[in-house]
């Protein structure tokens, strides 16, 4: 039996995904959107620190799950299409046309690609909306979990949730959130980002790790 | 989504349930749903008891193949009432989750079964062991088992405090069954809940329409 010495590394052949854990929220006003920020290939971190919100505009954003080449490819395809979307109309594009775009990619390259993106972001018209696009479904909701950590905290947002929060109490929201699934998912780790999008504009944040909440451990 | 079915069918058996324990001020609460499944699609008992008695104040809770975890826990129930005997004295919750370790680890081959022992004992007082497939043996304040606990994860770690009152106990495994059971297709029915303390055991079952809603119910 013929043994390799130095076996090639897993990151070389594994595809890359960003098994990530990935949310976003609508609050009184606009939408919080949070990402963990690693990116994994097999069992070996390759990134992390990668931002996983990314624009689509200047008061829209996505978040990326899934293969990373994939969702990075749908979001600057859409960013693309924006512009050129909202250079037609002469005003700033609606949420709904940012989600309708990469449903349309996600549902067309349905078999080939494999990403689930979470659009978030405000509008004059309905203000802060969120939308799941996932395998090619458009779907408006009042808060979206998304990528291999969402499993574990279904029921904590579930619970926790509420209608009408205010903007302080969403980012908290999101930061908890992140936080816990982080705990528990192998996938998901690192730095927490979030953005705040209202009708001022787009507020970015990085939270390190040693300044996430704790919660009981033993 | 389609890589939370795969790991639930590992070997084709079913492991469709919630399962979980938690120690607070005085006692242990261990807690179930009531739903067996074959496959992802029939439900072949809607109000199954996951909870079975193995001496008066130690209970076990089983996921995994229903047929293995029976298997084990008869045994274990025969092996423990012999060394109670012998010892003249209720087992200690530690003696009964030892024995089911022995099992799980000297089959591990075969056997395709969890379990959680909780129970109260003079010595140490309330306790829960949890004995995973391999047949790892660990003591823990809380745990929760079975395909609908990845669900519930982040909302037992951000609940659970230690020494909780028993209403507060009673109301965190309320919630965190319900959760699950709204997330996973196959676990569902009612709680099942055994309250074990000192001056005895109770069981509680919450039906369906009593348990808690949450926003989008």
């Amino acid at each position: 039996m013929s043994e390799e010495m130095f076996p090639e590394p897993e990151w070389l052949s594994e595809e890359v995904k960003t098994g990530t854990t990935i949310i976003a929220v609508t609050f009184d006003g606009g939408v919080v959107l949070g990402s963990d920020s690693r990116v994994s290939a097999g069992e070996s971190v390759v990134n992390r620190v990668m931002n996983k919100l990314s624009p689509l505009h200047d008061k829209i954003y996505c978040a990326l799950s899934g293969s990373a080449a994939d969702a990075q490819t749908i979001a600057e395809i859409v960013n693309y299409q924006l512009d050129v979307h909202s250079i037609e109309v002469e005003d700033d594009p609606l949420v709904c046309s940012a989600a309708t775009l990469v449903k349309n990619i996600s549902y067309k390259y349905k078999e080939e690609l494999s990403a689930h993106l979470i659009v978030a972001g405000w509008d004059r018209k309905k203000g802060g909306q969120v939308y799941a696009t996932l395998n090619g479904l458009l779907s408006r909701q009042p808060f979206a979990i998304g990528g291999s950590g969402s499993f574990y905290i279904h029921g904590f947002v579930d619970a926790e949730y509420r209608k009408n929060m205010t903007k302080r109490e969403s980012q908290e929201f999101v930061v908890n959130a992140l936080t816990l699934a982080m705990g528990r998912d192998g996938s998901s780790g690192g730095v927490a980002y979030v953005v705040t999008i209202d009708k001022d504009g787009a507020e970015e944040k990085c939270i390190l790790g040693n300044e996430l909440p704790r919660f009981f451990d033993q | 989504m389609e890589k939370q079915h795969s790991y639930s069918q590992v070997k084709g058996v079913s492991t469709g349930t919630t399962i979980l324990a938690v120690k607070f001020n005085g006692g242990v609460i261990i807690g179930s749903d009531s739903r067996a499944s074959m496959g992802e699609s029939y439900v072949s008992s809607k109000t199954i008891n996951k909870l079975i008695q193995v001496h008066d104040r130690i209970f076990c809770c089983i996921a995994g193949s229903l047929a293995d975890a029976q298997a084990v826990t008869k045994m274990a129930k025969f092996q423990l009432s012999f060394h109670s005997i012998q010892m003249e004295s209720p087992p200690l919750v530690k003696a009964a989750a030892s024995i089911m370790r022995e099992l799980c680890y000297s089959n591990k081959e075969e056997l395709q079964a969890g379990f959680i022992t909780a129970g109260w004992d003079r010595k140490k007082g309330p306790q829960i062991y949890v004995v995973s497939l391999g047949g790892m043996l660990l003591s823990q304040p809380f745990t929760i088992g079975g395909s609908g606990s990845t669900y519930i994860y982040g909302y037992v770690d951000a609940k659970f405090k230690p020494d909780m009152s028993l209403e507060e106990a009673k109301q965190f495994s309320i919630n965190a069954l319900a959760l699950a059971m709204g997330r996973d297709n196959v676990s569902g029915g009612v709680v099942h809940l055994v309250v074990i303390t000192e001056p005895g055991v109770k069981h509680i079952v919450v039906p369906g329409d009593k348990l808690p809603k949450f926003h989008d119910e």
